[in-house]
């Protein structure tokens, strides 16, 4: 399910926080492009502008100069609703911090993004099923976050990302809260993702985690210093089996 | 479809925190209820007014008599009691009015006529001191005008006047200050030292909103000159008309008639003027419109305030899920499907708490209150749950659109 149209394209892409004497520049001159069934794994130490990257990405905060198109649009050009819209269509987001919303069950938090897509409340309910489903957590559709583990929070959390089918999964750190096993669990659900063609961005300062995508890009003071691949886009992404696992679990 | 889904969120907003929600409601509920209360006590107390004037019987004309001078700036106006105090020099009511008045021809649509002069006087009996707030010089007519009924004995009579006999009869507020539980009939009382002797009891008439019927003392119009009033004017001619319907043109009888024998020239200035039972009704009933409105306004004053607690309470529960505002645009939701979300909300809390109010303002208007029995207008329930909503509504755009206008970005970040 690989073509030649990228899904992200950036070109000398920069980010300046504050004015004057208090300003960062959390990126200095970002270019990158990320095609449709990629894997990518963006790796950096913390203060390295990965967050800032992923907002931009997602089209939460726009850039200060440079350019960005998602899917060949410019979004620095759109309205504030029209980039609600294009995050409810084209973006899913998974947070380090789940951020569920804790009064809805599973189901509504997975319904959501449909909600806001206009679906059909009977549609909506049916594709929220399956992409519980597709996480496993179809049979806890009526719990709570907070009965949940970190683990099942973040599964819901990618249940919701993937439930509009959007055309990228943005995940930033998303395996920061979750112990050894968890990981496991998701890093396992985003192969599979990725398996049937979706589009993953993930960033993490994890190496081992970073292990799990078709590519590694490396950031330093806003700076991309290195790209390595280490799976084809159209194959299947790599599984570096049980090393990495122990290795987690060994902390 | 979206507007099914913002119902159920914000009810589930609503029902999150559910002590500061009923707290929210409440503001809304007593300012509603409070609305319909008092507008039933102020429509209920103007009935009871209007019907005890409708049981004083409609077809009285009341003549008092007008200075010219004092027709400036009390002519016209007023409307209520200018029996007394508008005494001047030249206008008088006499016994040759009285006279031409009575006279069939000139006057066909009028039954009645009773001259009526006031005394201020305290009543003694054998220790007993009481002061009444009405003592009449009349003649028996006046029974008739003012309907009285009597409980015992009977109404002094016609001969009585002629002979100038120092009889009296007295209502039941009256008898029961000199007498207690003693019959009162044929035993002399002193009215500012003069005997008279009491002959009738009146039945009970109770009060008539502003004054106690029962609080009165009647005697023959020459007994009560001879002994405490003097030979002068009458302070009013009290008149009754055939019926209701006969008041307009008995009244213009009574004027041409008193026209003549004051020698007021046509277009001149009337000396005496005439009250009758619809223009009281009219007072009385625009001075209770004044008062059920007083009593309205003071409970808007309550709804405003119940308003002003939604806005704040929204504007806690805005800042308050921050963070869920920053998730659900990160999500998809535009401005107006935050907007909606909260707006719905704040409408919900007030339309919830105003249908409470309702049904506490119709359950709580079936009590009396001070003696009044309220009647629920149906006005002030759509009125003041209307308001109720719209109050809802404007007080909650500005948190919701405050909510709106949040930055995703921002809005995640906040803890
Ligand atoms: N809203 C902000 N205002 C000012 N500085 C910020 C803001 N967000 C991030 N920064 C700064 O930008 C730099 C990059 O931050 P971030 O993108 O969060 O890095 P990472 O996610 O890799 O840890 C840091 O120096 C951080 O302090
Ligand atoms: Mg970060």
């Amino acid at each position: 399910m690989t073509t030649d149209q990228p899904v992200i394209r950036l070109w000398e892409l920069t980010k300046t926080y504050g004015e004057g004497e208090a300003a960062v520049q959390a990126l200095r001159g970002v270019t990158l492009s990320v095609y449709s069934g990629d894997y990518v794994a963006i790796m950096g130490a913390s203060g390295s502008g990965k967050s800032t990257l992923m907002s931009i990405l997602g089209c939460l905060d726009v850039q200060t100069t440079g350019r960005y198109l998602l899917d060949g649009i410019d979004v620095e050009m759109l309205y504030e609703d029209e980039l609600s819209e294009i995050r409810n269509r084209k973006i899913g987001f998974v947070f380090q911090s789940f951020n569920l919303l804790p009064g809805s069950t599973a189901l509504q938090n997975v319904e959501l993004p449909l909600t806001y897509a206009k679906v059909r409340s009977h549609e909506r309910r049916t594709r929220a099923l399956s992409a519980l489903q597709a996480v496993g957590l179809d049979k806890r559709a009526s719990h709570r976050p907070a009965m949940m583990s970190g683990g099942e929070r973040q599964r819901v959390a990618v249940a919701r990302a993937i439930a509009v089918n959007p055309s990228l999964i943005l995940a930033d750190e998303p395996t920061g809260n979750l112990d050894s096993v968890a990981t496991a669990d998701v890093l396992g659900i985003f192969a599979e993702l990725n398996r049937q063609g979706r589009t993953i961005v993930l960033i993490t300062h994890e190496g081992d985690v970073a292990q799990h995508a078709k590519r590694v890009v490396r950031v330093r003071d806003g700076r991309l210093v290195e790209d390595t691949r280490l799976a084809p886009i159209d194959g299947p992404p790599p599984m570096p089996g049980l090393a990495g696992h122990d290795l987690a679990s060994a902390r | 479809m979206i507007r099914a889904e913002s119902v159920r969120i914000a009810l589930s907003g609503i029902l999150h925190n559910r002590l500061r929600s009923a707290l929210t409601m409440l503001g809304m509920l007593i300012g509603v209820g409070s609305v319909i209360m008092l507008v039933a006590v102020g429509t209920g107390s103007s009935r009871a007014v209007q019907k005890t004037i409708e049981g004083l019987g409609t077809n009285l004309l009341q003549i008092s008599p007008q200075g010219g001078a004092f027709r400036a700036f009390g002519g016209g106006g007023g409307g209520g009691r200018a029996t007394l105090g508008t005494l001047s020099r030249g206008a008088s009511l006499t016994a040759a009015d009285v006279t031409a008045l009575r006279d069939k021809a000139q006057n066909p649509d009028v039954v009645a006529v009773a001259p009526v002069t006031n005394a201020s006087v305290t009543a003694v009996y054998q220790g007993a001191s009481y002061t009444p707030a009405s003592f009449v010089g009349t003649t028996p007519e006046y029974q008739q005008i003012k309907d009285y009924q009597l409980a015992e004995g009977s109404f002094f009579t016609a001969v009585d006047v002629a002979q100038h006999n120092r009889v009296a009869v007295i209502g039941e507020t009256v008898a029961s200050n000199l007498f207690g539980v003693a019959d009162p009939i044929g035993n002399n009382v002193q009215f500012n030292g003069s005997n008279f002797q009491i002959v009738g009891l009146l039945k009970q008439k109770g009060t008539n909103g502003a004054q106690d019927q029962d609080d009165v003392v009647m005697a023959p119009l020459t007994a009560v000159q001879d002994t405490l009033t003097g030979y002068g004017s009458y302070q009013n001619v009290d008149v009754e008309a055939a019926s209701p319907s006969k008041e307009s043109d008995a009244e213009s009888e009574v004027t041409a008639t008193l026209e003549t024998t004051h020698k007021i020239a046509a277009g001149g200035t009337d000396d005496f003027r005439i009250l009758n039972q619809a223009s009281l009704l009219q007072s009385s009933q625009s001075s209770n419109k004044v008062f059920t409105t007083l009593l309205g306004a003071v409970a808007a004053i309550s709804l405003l305030v119940g308003g002003i607690g939604v806005m704040n309470i929204m504007l806690v529960t805005v800042t308050e899920r921050t963070r869920e505002i920053g998730i659900r645009k990160a999500i998809g939701a535009k401005r107006s499907d935050i907007m909606g979300q909260f707006v719905v909300e704040a409408v919900l809390l007030s339309a919830i708490g105003g249908l409470i109010g309702v049904a506490v303002g119709l359950v709580g208007s079936h009590f009396t209150v001070v003696g009044i029995q309220p009647e629920v207008a149906d006005y002030s329930v759509f009125l003041a749950f209307g308001v109720a909503v719209v109050t809802g509504l404007f007080f909650g755009l500005y948190p919701a659109s405050r909510a709106a206008r949040l930055l995703p970005i921002e809005a995640l970040r906040y803890e």
